[in-house]
Formats: C-alpha cells, sequence, structure tokens
C-alpha cells in the first residue's frame, strides 16, 4: 500500500530525534531497577563501617563476608531458575546435606575417594531432577513436593552416615573449603568458595540472558499456557530448573563438606532455603514468575552476609540479631516496592 | 442540550517521557452514546483509565462532573464520582458468585458477619432490569463471556453510576450477545445514563452513536454529530487519509487447487468437536465461521495438539502427521495465533522483542542453543515497521501496549515462523481500521506465496472479504461449506443459514 508507506513515514520521522534522549532515559531507568538492591546494601556496609568504628572495611573482614556469603548464594542462584518459573524449592538445605554426606561418605574410600566431588554433585542434581519430574510430569505443585523432599530427603542424609557425624580431615581438594585464590602476591586474595560463588552467578547470567533456555524459563514463569502454546517444552523447562536447583545445592554441599572436613546429616543446612528463598526476594525476582534478575540474586545474598557480619561487629546479641535481620527483610522489600509504584506494572 | 454531565479540559498523560495523551478535551451529555474511536494506541483506554481513577493524569487538566471540579483518585474515587468502567479485559472474580462481585468492595454486613441473603437480594431487582437470564448465587465462572458483561453493567447500575464506561464491550461476544447487549445499552440511554463507548466497528458506532470523538497519537482531532458519523468521515479523522479497498484479495483463488496442504480428516475430542474434516489448499485462504461456541476454536486446538483427540487423523502435504503438541505442529509447518491473546498468547513481563522472537530463537540461535540478539532486534524492528505497531521501542514489555498493538506483537511472532499452513483464530479482533486493512493484505501476500491459511471470524464482512471458500461449523459439526464462485459471490446469509441451521426452512 503506497499511501500508507507515505503516512508511515512522519512519525516514524519525527520521533528518531526524540528516540535517542528517550532510549537513554530507558537505560537509565533499566539501570535503577537493575540495581535494585544495591544502595541498600551499599548503605548497610557503611553504616556497620561507621558503628563497628572502621572494622568492616578491613581486608580480612570482606574476606570473611564473602566465604560467608558464598554457599547461601550458589543455592540462591538455583533458587533465582525455580523462581522464575514460578515455583518454589524448599529441599535445597536437605540435598545439600545428603550431597555433602554421599561425597564425604565416598571420599573416605581410598581408591575412589578423588570422585567424592562429582559424586556431591550428582546426588544434588539427581535428586533436583527427581523434583522437577514429579513437578512436570505428574502435574504436582511444587511446594508440595518440594516440601515433601525437604523431610524425605533430610531422613536419606541422616541414613547415609547411620544418623552421626563423617569425618575425613584429608578430604581430597580441601583448599576449595578454606584456601584461597591469591590475585596479587602478598596482597589480594579471595576465597575458594567466592570464586566458586561467583562462576555460578556468571554461569546463570549466561544461560538466563544469552541462551534460548533462558527465554523460554522467564517465558514459562510469564505465562505458562502462552509457552505451551508457544510450542515450548514446559516440562522440559521445569525439569532443568529444579535440575539446576538440585546441582546447586550439590554444589553447596561439596563447599560445606570441603571446608567443615566433616558433615553431619541432621544439622548440615537447616533451613538453609529460607535464606536462598530470602536472597531472590531480596534481589527483586517476582514470586509468581517470569520477572527478576541473578544480579539482583546476588546483592541479596550478599545483604544476608553482611547483615549476620556487622551485627557480630558491633556486638549485638544472637537474638536482637534475628529480629533486626528480620525487619531489614521487610523494610529493604517494602522499599522496593515503593520505587517500582508508577511502573508498567502496577 | 442541557449541561454537560462530563467536561475533560486539557487532560494530559505521560508515561515514562512518552505522551500518550496531549491536553484532551471530552465532553459527554446525559442521556447520549459517545463514541470514542481511534487508533490503537491513540489513547482511548488511557483517556477512559484517567476517568476511572486507574491513571492519574499530568497536573494542568480539569475534570468536572455535572459542573463541579473533581479530583479523581484511585478506583473508589471515579465510583464516588458516579463513573463505571467496563474495560477491555473483565474484570471480574470468577471465583465468587454474581451477587458478591456485583457488591465487591462494598459488601453488606451485619453484625460484622457478611450478610449474603441480603446481597442477593440486594441484586436481584437489578439483574431483573437487565433481563439477567442467570441467578445471583450463580458462580461467575459458570457464566458466558455475554453474561460476565451483563454482571459487569449490573455492577455499575448498583453503584447508581452516571456514567457508564465501555471499552470494546463485543470483542468476545457472539451476535446474538452483542444485539442484546445494544438494546441494554440503548435502554439505560433512555433512562438517562450517559455511555462512552469505544470500539474498532464501525456498525457498532452507526447503530449506536449520537455523537463520535476521534482521537489521533493522543491528541483529539475531532467530534461528530449523529448525521455526520459516516465510514469515510470517521477513518479519515481517526488515520488522516481514505483507506480505501480495504479487503485486499490480489491471490489466485484457483492457483492453489488440487495441491492440498493441509488436510484434517474426522476430528473429535468427545465433547464440543464431533467429527469433522477440512481440507486446505496450498495459496488459499480459507474461513472458518459459525456461532460463537460452535467449537472452531477448539477444532483448531485439535489439529495443533493443543488439547487431545478422541479420533481423527492429520495430513500434512499428503503424508499423515502424527502432532501431539503445539511445538510438534510448529516444528511440522502448522502456526495457531489465538484468539485468547492475554491468557494463551503473550507474555505481558516480557520485551516485545522477546515475545515476537520467541518461536524462532532456536533457529535463529548460535551453536543451538545462543541467542543471536542481532538477528533478533532486526526481525522485531522489521515487524515493528510492517505492522506499523506503535511503542517507544521493541524493548519494552509488550503488557504496556494497548490492546491492539499487543495484537500486532502475537501475529508479528507467527509471521516470523514463515509457517506452510497458518491458523489465525480472530486475527483482527481490538485491530483498529488501518491495521486491519495491513493484517489483510498480509493474508493476501501470504496466500500468494502458496501459505494454506484457515482463518476462524466472528466477522463474517471480514470472512467474505478475504476468503476463498468458507467452512461453517455448528454444534461441533461441518454444517456445510459455502464456495465463492466467478459469479456467485459469497453471502453473508447463506453462511448464517448453515451456522444457525435454517437453510432447511429455505428449501
Ligand atoms: N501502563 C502503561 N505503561 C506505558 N505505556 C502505556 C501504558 N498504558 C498505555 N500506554 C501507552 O499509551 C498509548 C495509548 O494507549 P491506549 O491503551 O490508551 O490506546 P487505545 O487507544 O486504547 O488503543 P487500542 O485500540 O489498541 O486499545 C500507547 O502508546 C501505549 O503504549
Ligand atoms: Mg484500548
Amino acid at each position: 500500500m503506497p499511501s500508507n508507506g507515505a503516512a508511515e513515514a512522519k512519525p516514524a520521522s519525527t520521533t528518531t530525534n526524540g528516540a535517542a534522549a528517550e532510549t537513554r532515559r530507558q537505560r537509565m531507568r533499566m539501570l535503577i531497577s537493575a540495581l535494585g538492591m544495591l544502595p541498600v546494601l551499599l548503605i548497610l556496609c557503611i553504616g556497620f563501617h561507621v558503628l563497628s568504628e572502621g572494622r568492616f572495611f578491613t581486608g580480612q573482614n570482606l574476606g570473611i563476608v564473602l566465604q560467608q556469603a558464598a554457599v547461601n548464594t550458589v543455592l540462591a542462584a538455583g533458587m533465582t531458575f525455580v523462581i522464575l518459573t514460578g515455583g518454589i524449592d524448599l529441599s535445597v538445605g536437605s540435598i545439600l546435606a545428603a550431597s555433602a554426606m554421599a561425597g564425604l561418605t565416598l571420599s573416605k574410600l581410598p581408591e575412589l575417594g578423588m570422585l567424592w566431588l562429582p559424586a556431591a554433585l550428582l546426588t544434588g542434581l539427581g535428586f533436583g531432577v527427581v523434583n522437577g519430574a514429579l513437578i512436570a510430569l505428574l502435574r504436582l505443585p511444587p511446594f508440595i513436593v518440594t516440601l515433601g523432599s525437604l523431610t524425605a530427603v533430610r531422613g536419606l542424609a541422616r541414613l547415609l552416615g547411620a544418623d552421626t557425624t563423617v569425618f575425613n580431615p584429608s578430604i581430597p581438594y580441601a583448599f576449595i573449603g578454606n584456601g584461597s585464590l591469591t590475585l596479587v602476591p602478598g596482597a589480594l586474595s579471595i576465597p575458594w568458595l567466592s570464586v566458586i560463588a561467583l562462576l555460578v552467578i556468571l554461569v546463570s547470567w549466561l544461560v538466563l540472558r544469552r541462551t534460548v533456555l533462558g527465554v523460554h524459563i522467564y517465558a514459562v514463569g510469564g505465562n505458562e499456557s502462552a509457552a505451551r502454546l508457544a510450542g515450548i517444552k514446559v516440562w522440559a523447562v521445569l525439569i532443568f530448573v529444579y535440575g539446576v536447583s538440585g546441582l546447586f545445592a550439590g554444589l553447596g554441599g561439596a563447599m560445606q563438606a570441603a571446608r567443615l572436613y566433616a558433615a553431619n546429616g541432621l544439622q548440615l543446612g537447616q533451613s538453609y532455603e529460607l535464606d536462598a528463598i530470602t536472597a531472590v526476594i531480596l534481589g527483586g525476582t517476582s514470586f509468581v514468575g517470569g520477572i527478576g534478575s541473578i544480579w539482583g540474586t546476588l546483592v541479596g545474598a550478599l545483604i544476608i552476609a553482611v547483615l549476620s557480619n556487622g551485627l557480630i561487629l558491633i556486638g549485638v546479641s544472637d537474638i536482637w540479631q534475628y529480629v533486626i535481620k528480620g525487619l531489614v527483610i521487610i523494610g529493604a522489600v517494602a522499599l522496593d516496592r515503593y520505587r517500582l509504584q508508577g511502573s508498567a506494572r502496577t | 442540550m442541557n449541561d454537560p454531565i462530563l467536561e475533560m479540559r486539557g487532560v494530559s498523560k505521560t508515561f515514562f517521557g512518552i505522551k500518550a495523551l496531549r491536553a484532551v478535551d471530552l465532553i459527554v451529555y446525559a442521556g447520549e452514546i459517545h463514541a470514542l474511536m481511534g487508533e490503537n494506541g491513540a489513547g482511548k483506554s488511557t483517556l477512559m483509565k484517567i476517568l476511572s481513577g486507574a491513571y492519574r493524569p499530568d497536573p494542568g487538566g480539569e475534570i468536572r462532573i455535572e459542573g463541579k471540579a473533581v479530583r479523581i483518585e484511585g478506583p473508589l474515587g471515579g465510583r464516588a464520582a458516579g463513573i463505571s468502567i467496563i474495560y477491555q479485559e473483565l474484570s471480574l472474580a470468577p471465583n465468587l458468585t454474581v451477587a458478591e462481585n456485583i457488591y465487591l468492595g462494598r459488601e453488606m454486613s451485619r453484625s460484622g458477619l457478611l450478610a449474603r441473603g441480603a446481597m442477593r437480594e440486594g441484586v436481584g431487582p437489578i439483574l431483573t432490569r437487565l433481563g439477567a437470564d442467570f441467578l445471583p448465587s450463580t458462580l461467575v465462572a459458570h457464566l458466558s463471556m455475554g453474561q460476565r458483561q451483563l454482571v459487569e453493567i449490573a455492577r455499575a447500575l448498583h453503584a447508581r453510576s452516571k456514567i457508564l464506561i465501555m471499552d470494546e464491550p463485543t470483542t468476545s461476544l457472539s451476535a446474538a450477545e452483542s444485539e442484546r447487549l445494544f438494546a441494554l445499552i440503548r435502554q439505560l440511554r433512555a433512562e438517562g445514563l450517559a455511555i462512552i463507548y469505544i470500539s474498532h466497528r464501525m456498525d457498532e458506532v452507526y447503530a449506536l452513536g449520537d455523537r463520535v470523538t476521534v482521537l489521533r497519537d493522543g491528541r483529539l482531532v475531532g467530534s461528530l454529530d449523529k448525521p455526520e458519523i459516516r465510514a469515510d468521515t470517521i477513518v479519515r479523522l481517526m488515520v488522516g487519509r481514505d483507506v480505501s479497498s480495504f479487503y485486499k484479495k490480489d491471490h489466485d483463488p484457483e492457483a492453489g487447487r488440487g495441491h492440498p496442504v493441509l488436510a484434517a480428516i474426522d476430528m473429535a475430542d468427545g465433547q464440543r468437536v464431533k467429527g469433522c474434516s477440512l481440507t486446505v489448499h496450498a495459496g488459499e485462504v480459507v474461513g472458518l465461521a459459525g456461532l460463537i461456541g460452535a467449537g472452531r476454536t477448539e477444532l483448531a486446538h485439535l489439529i495443533i495438539g493443543a488439547s487431545p483427540k478422541t479420533s481423527g487423523r492429520l495430513e500434512l502435504e499428503g503424508r499423515p502427521v502424527e502432532i501431539r503438541t503445539p511445538g510438534e505442529a510448529l516444528e511440522a509447518g502448522i502456526a495457531y495465533l489465538t484468539e485468547d491473546r492475554k491468557a494463551l498468547g503473550l507474555f505481558l513481563d516480557m520485551s516485545c522483542l522477546d515475545n515476537i522472537n520467541l518461536a524462532v530463537l532456536a533457529r535463529d540461535a548460535k551453536l543451538g542453543w545462543v541467542l543471536d540478539r542481532d538477528k533478533a532486534r532486526e526481525r522485531a524492528d522489521r515487524a515493528f515497521a510492517g505492522l506499523s505497531i506503535r511503542a517507544a521501542n521493541a524493548g519494552v514489555p509488550a503488557g504496556g501496549l494497548s490492546g491492539g498493538n499487543q495484537q500486532k506483537v502475537l501475529l508479528s511472532r507467527l509471521l516470523a515462523i514463515a509457517p506452510k499452513v497458518l491458523i489465525l483464530d480472530e486475527p483482527t479482533r481490538g485491530v483498529d481500521v488501518g491495521a486491519k486493512s495491513e493484517i489483510y493484505s498480509i493474508i493476501d501476500n501470504l496466500a500468494k506465496a502458496g501459505t494454506a491459511i484457515l482463518v476462524i471470524s466472528s466477522d463474517l464482512p471480514e470472512i467474505i472479504g478475504i476468503c476463498d471458500r468458507v467452512v461453517v461449523m455448528r454444534a461441533g459439526h461441518i454444517a456445510g461449506e459455502v464456495t465463492r464462485g466467478p459469479n456467485s459471490p459469497l453471502t453473508q446469509e447463506d453462511i448464517m443459514a448453515l451456522a444457525t441451521g435454517m437453510e432447511h426452512l429455505d428449501a
């Protein structure tokens, strides 16, 4: 239609000069929403530094914070995949324990000792895939399935060690739990645990933002029926995300085992799922699915670690730590919602 | 006429720097049906959402109701000012009863307890007045779209609204339901309500409108009084030019015959579809007509494997194919445009870019999995230009677009696939006249290129305008077929006779 082309050209050309400014404004907005809780994290850090009379921003303390954040970051990364599809994984703490038990048990066998690490990962992956299969193929609600495996896998973790603590002071690859990667000899080194956590975040980001599967994950979370009709294999996506969550829980188990040289099926990883979920929500990922980013999760996990560390630094009692942590979490999310008001999603 | 019941002056609205409305004036009198028209994204829904309190206008404008300046804040503010709106997408709670929905937000209670009985009695007279054929205690989930609309209207009347806004109320109604709605709207006008009626369908605007106000790009471009309401005047105001040759049919209606691409044989689902067969040839546009509820969408869902079939088989280009999921249908080259874009089509939180590319991501990907972002952006830009989709850029979430532009985004996703068979379920629902003619010419061009196209539509002029052959369904069966001949055009009467089963009376 020739007449049509002429009519279209007009609005198109008038928008081009405004378009640059508009894209800039849009970038700015996206940056602000991507930054999300980062300002809160920075304020917390500075606040603790002042209150603790300068003991927060020391190389040693930051190392401790990063190390403490590591395992939760890994769990929360897996949880991000799951929550992005609109699901939830309550079983990560139990899977972490079972994987650590399986790994430690294997590490004591003379010939197979070196295989403990892949064994821990595979244990986690296996439980995760079972969760995913129950949810995707039998169409059971994720909350129920993972609540069940929270209990069942905890029991299996205890069985694995005959309900005792398993020690192995000479566990192979112990460096990942306690060693550091030296970047500048004598000046800068990062705990291996933190390196792993950062790698996990990076890989997650690549998968979520740079692959077809990533878009499919967001699509399933955004509108499952539409995803099905668009030809997306929803079942495969679901098995994948729960598999990833399990795998990362297995990795978390390996990290804990290497750090402690020991694991106890009853105590290890108790209520870790709550910290992981908290990190994801603090990071701005929507509970309904379809909205969120892995960087937000990283910030969320750091906020939790900074809170724990800072409250200890300034000498707040254990009991008050709980109260303050809870209030900060509610306050931070409330602030986030307030900030997002007036956006397209109201 | 007397004083206006509603005066809006200089109302503007900016979304993140984009002006959706620029100093719009709107004046409405009691006892009139005021049609609001304009292209997709012109700002009609936005203007109405300001009236109902869902959006806050930019500072500077003024709203007067019965001469008094008002500030409308929040949905309750709109209701308090005597304004009710029936949204483009209905907003009832399906898990509650009719009475509970009507009282939603203003529940009656006796000493703190919900007074269900009193509420049911309270809505009785209104439902009778509207001629409703359901009870106050019925669950909304069990009602048809037309009945749900009645509930929305009842809610407005119950709130004693003086101004009733209807945003594209007929898009999901059958012809009979629409007729009933029109009668009701006229009755409400006679009772003194002011009705603001948004629609893209000219016939409705002729039938109902006392006055028409037209918006273009967020500006008021003119108002027409009853005698001036004609298609050419409205269209010229809306798009700023004449839209000649609305339906386009350049493809050869005989070209594809003899080379069937899709053959569905004896399809049934055990409920709504009872043994239907149809064939679509290469380069042919086949219409699938029928009343709402005849099973057309259900048949399409069976063909693409979106619902399980109890019998039937498919042949694609003469070879039998087994299709169990929509994914397999896509792989086989059968694409389907859903009629329910919000629930089954779009991902409202995802960018238009992702929405458009979704079905071809894997095909375009590098190394099988890595997104090709340049290709995706190119494709989205082409879709935006080709269908003149109106949005700041392809990166914005699809949920922020106007209804018609969302439809264009969804259509772009299918066109990206370049399928062998294209099944379009109500392809122009909520789309403005300009875009409609663009969609028709796209269908025509695809047919020219040899695509087999099946169009499901409740808009008979549309079916007649673009199809070579029309298959008519009635109550789950194929009732018959009407073919266009060199000197026998398709007629609405023939199609309706088959759709309603009245052809025996003529015989
Ligand atoms: N919540 C929102 N966020 C951002 N932009 C919006 C929002 N709502 C509307 N817009 C923009 O405002 C403009 C007007 O949209 P509106 O929905 O009022 O159009 P409309 O005239 O109702 O179109 P249609 O006939 O397609 O329903 C569009 O460009 C749309 O993208
Ligand atoms: Mg609209």
